[in-house]
């Protein structure tokens, strides 16, 4: 295999992110990854049932004091939305369409980013009008551990997109990168999965419980 | 790419090996570290024991006996016993499944570096204020109380080093899955590479949970959190939960990769295929699962109520009879075998019984109301070195024997390794033999000293003599070591005569490819195949070709380093030391900077030419055994 050899619409293979051996390695290893992913955000999400409203004095803020749905719907469909435009770039990856990949990667990229600002006013709202910190009590930290590992993921995700569509930006697909802008995305769809789970336990729960 | 055997500078050898993705020479790097750190544990023990010869010691203090017991089991397990394991994951498995090299050889690196940056931060804390003291399992009651920075030191380095086991088991699943040579199907797998499967996919599973309770015990020393605090509405009992669940698993990490070593050099050494191949593969698979329903039975004092325990007693003892499957197998494997005793094949036999001790004890402690009778006592302490090193341990030995010529082309004297089986074997049995009556006299573990006329006094001493039987054991196998290196005697491809399985089909030590043409696989034990039909090479699936070899990379032990100096930072933060929170950034700036270069920086390998691969074949005619 040539991993620069040029490729045409024709030519590109069915598969492209599993044409070569290395591609496929690395589409098994980054599954692996992620069911060992899986059971690390299972063990916060535990931990944050566990330490839910779990607070040293009765004057801090609860979990039904705190969520506010209009904001968290919107932080939803963002981080959907921008699922679906990662689903529509690899669409164009398997048509070898480089430039409109790197468009719907841009716009994915932009939503993460909405999705990103609006979590940190999420929580500088919490800190100013709740005094709800990380060290405040055990509530706390088990709500910032489990919703700021997801943010990480976030900004990890972002920040390796940003890498990938700059980096390739000059050299169109080729075999070697295709696999690359593939296990970005499944990432990116797990963070996305790992976020229902949260709007589902931590702000659903928290407002019904 | 002529190996023509060149004289290398000394500088440029380390630079080899600092740089190396060819999992044969990380698997020696494994060795070396793991075994550094396994000597480190040794010493600890023998501290341990000296303190507990006679009663009321004075031999070390109270605090530091806290410190070498904690660090004694965190190194034996995490820095020792695992990592020679993946050492001989690396060193054999791929050449088992008839793999030119790992799926991913620059995580396999990176793997290394992590274990090997995180292990020495560990045992900095010796010199930078005191070790780690809450024991090994570190119990959040007792860690958050910990003063010094000895409970950071364990937190930050444990973490670094479980990074790098992650990756190591991603890495063989995915190998085991996409890498195996034409015809080497699941079922004709030998079960060193099952038992690698499986130890890797509990790796995967069992791993995180200790990242998340790592993460939180950090957070709570270091950045103010409350997971485990319970006047801010925490909860110690998470912890625990945690970390036996990551911990259950972890100790059939340990015990499978032994099992598979033990089923190599039965079959091996009683000339026998496996008895039971199919029942072995399935009773693997069935400890891997039930290991993860047991976590539990290390909590029944706890007081999670009967149901709970009733349940997790039930399971645990399940769990005897996938193992029982095993050791009757290996019965039927000898029975009836044209034996032949070497020194891994005395291990080997000596393991069965040492092993059975070790479960029947392990059972006992199942029954979770009798539990609370031995709960914390030296009948603990005994019953678990009875499996591990009754088990691991003896299959570490056993497999460096068995498997050094095909690591560095020497044969271990066989005279020297039956000293070291019997001081060690004599030794082992000495030491924790006598500790299930300590422990049954009501003698509590992790107590640094005991009173005169108990009846405690002979036992303890009797301990502390096997400890030294052992040790001496270690240091022989040190001196067969060096002896063995000095002499130099180069072997063939199957030095004992009886090999079975692809790596046996290679010169010792294999090429850095590994296969020249990859062999065509036609059923288990593939090379004994080949030999019963008067062969002595495997036969090829593939013509002659290029093959495709990747680089070589410093980028892993950057990205390691990284990891080193941002754990000061986070460490030294707490103190309000002016230099700490930039000395974290810049470490994690070192880590992500290196991982963005490595993305960015194409990576394509290089290939070996057909024509070079040919000339090897005239290079090496006549050196042929």
């Amino acid at each position: 295999m040539n991993a620069d050899e040029k490729y045409t619409p024709q030519t590109w293979p069915e598969g492209p992110e599993r044409a070569t051996l290395e591609g496929k390695n690395k589409f098994l290893g980054f599954w692996f990854f992620l069911g060992g992913e899986t059971v690390l955000f299972a063990s916060l999400f535990a931990t944050y049932i566990a330490l839910k409203d779990k607070v040293p004095s009765p004057d801090h803020a609860l979990a039904k004091d705190l969520f506010e749905l209009p904001l968290v719907f919107v932080m939803t469909m963002l981080l959907l939305t921008s699922s679906l435009t990662s689903v529509y770039a690899m669409y164009h990856l398997k048509n070898y369409d480089f430039k409109k990949m790197q468009l719907w990667l841009v716009i994915t990229v932009l939503l993460g980013l909405g999705f990103l600002g609006c979590e940190i006013y999420e929580f500088v709202h919490y800190y100013h009008a709740f005094d709800h910190t990380f060290t405040s009590s055990a509530f706390g930290s088990a709500f910032y551990t489990l919703t700021g590992f997801h943010g990480a993921h976030v900004i990890f995700g972002l920040a390796w997109f940003i890498a990938l569509i700059v980096r390739n930006a000059g050299r169109g697909l080729n075999l070697y990168n295709a696999p690359k802008f593939y296990v970005a995305s499944l990432y990116w769809h797990f963070i996305d999965v790992v976020w229902v789970f949260i709007f589902t336990v931590v702000y659903l729960m928290g407002m019904v419980g | 790419m002529s190996t023509i055997a060149q004289k290398r500078g000394f500088a440029s050898t380390i630079w080899d090996y600092l740089t190396t993705v060819d999992h044969k020479k990380i698997a020696i790097l494994y060795l070396i570290a793991g075994g550094f750190f396994f000597l480190l544990g040794g010493i600890e023990a023998m501290l341990i024991r000296i303190q507990l010869a006679v009663p009321n010691n004075d031999f070390v203090s109270a605090g530091f006996y806290n410190e070498l017991l904690t660090m004694h089991g965190t190194t034996m397990i995490f820095l020792a016993a695992m990592p020679l394991l993946l050492g001989f994951m690396n060193a054999i498995m791929p050449l088992q499944i008839g793999a030119r090299d790992v799926a991913f050889p620059f995580i396999n690196a990176l793997g290394f570096w992590l274990f090997f940056f995180g292990g020495v931060f560990l045992n900095l804390s010796w010199f930078l204020g005191g070790a780690p003291d809450a024991g090994w399992t570190s119990y959040a009651s007792l860690s958050l109380a910990s003063e010094g920075h000895g409970i950071d030191f364990y937190a930050l380095g444990l973490q670094i080093s479980g990074f790098g086991t992650l990756m190591g088991g991603i890495n063989f699943l995915v190998t085991i899955i996409n890498m195996r040579a034409p015809g080497m199907t699941y079922m004709r797998m030998p079960l060193f590479t099952w038992t690698t499967f499986v130890a890797s996919a509990l790796i995967l599973f069992a791993f995180p949970p200790l990242t998340a309770s790592i993460f939180m015990l950090t957070f709570d020393r270091m950045f103010g959190a409350n997971f485990f605090n319970v006047a801010a509405g925490g909860n110690t009992i998470i912890w625990e939960h945690f970390f036996w669940i990551f911990g259950h698993p972890e100790v059939y990490i340990l015990i499978l990769p032994a099992f598979g070593i033990f089923s190599e050099i039965f079959a091996t050494f009683s000339r026998k295929r496996l008895f039971g191949y199919s029942s072995m593969v399935f009773a693997t698979v069935l400890i891997g699962f039930l290991g993860f329903m047991v976590w539990a039975h290390h909590m029944f004092t706890v007081g999670l109520g009967p149901v709970a325990n009733a349940i997790f007693a039930v399971a645990t003892m399940a769990i005897a009879v996938p193992t029982g499957i095993k050791i009757f197998n290996w019965l039927l494997t000898i029975w009836g075998g044209s034996i032949k005793f070497t020194v891994p094949m005395i291990y080997a036999v000596a393991f069965i019984p040492s092993f059975v001790m070790g479960g029947v004890t392990g059972v006992m402690q199942a029954a979770a109301p009798a539990d609370y009778q031995y709960h914390d006592s030296y009948f603990i302490v005994a019953h678990f070195h009875y499996v591990i090193v009754g088990g691991v341990v003896l299959a570490l030995l056993a497999g460096t024997h068995f498997y050094w010529p095909k690591m560095f082309g020497t044969m271990l004297s066989e005279k020297i390794g039956k000293f070291t089986f019997f001081f060690f074997f004599v030794g082992f049995h000495l030491t924790f033999f006598v500790q299930h009556f300590l422990g049954l006299m009501g003698m509590p573990r992790r107590v640094w000293t005991f009173l005169p006329g108990q009846g405690l006094d002979t036992g303890n001493l009797v301990s502390s003599v096997g400890a030294a039987f052992m040790a001496i054991g270690v240091v022989s196998l040190l001196v067969n070591i060096v002896i063995t290196t000095m002499k130099n005697e180069r072997v063939g491809n199957d030095p004992w005569g009886d090999g079975r399985t692809l790596e046996w089909a290679l010169p010792s030590p294999a090429p850095f490819y590994n296969f020249k043409q990859l062999p065509l696989v036609r059923g288990l034990d593939a090379y004994w195949l080949e030999k019963m039909e008067g062969k002595d090479t495997l036969t090829p699936a593939e013509p002659i070709g290029d093959i495709h070899m990747p680089n070589p990379s410093f980028v892993p032990v950057v990205i390691s380093f990284g990891l080193f100096v941002a754990a000061f930072g986070a460490m030294y933060q707490v103190d309000d030391k002016p230099w700490a929170i930039p000395v974290l950034i810049i470490g994690l700036a070192i880590t992500f900077g290196a991982m963005l270069y490595r993305s960015i920086k194409d990576d394509h390998g290089f290939h070996i030419h057909k024509e070079d691969l040919m000339e090897d074949d005239d290079d090496n005619k006549g050196v042929k055994a």
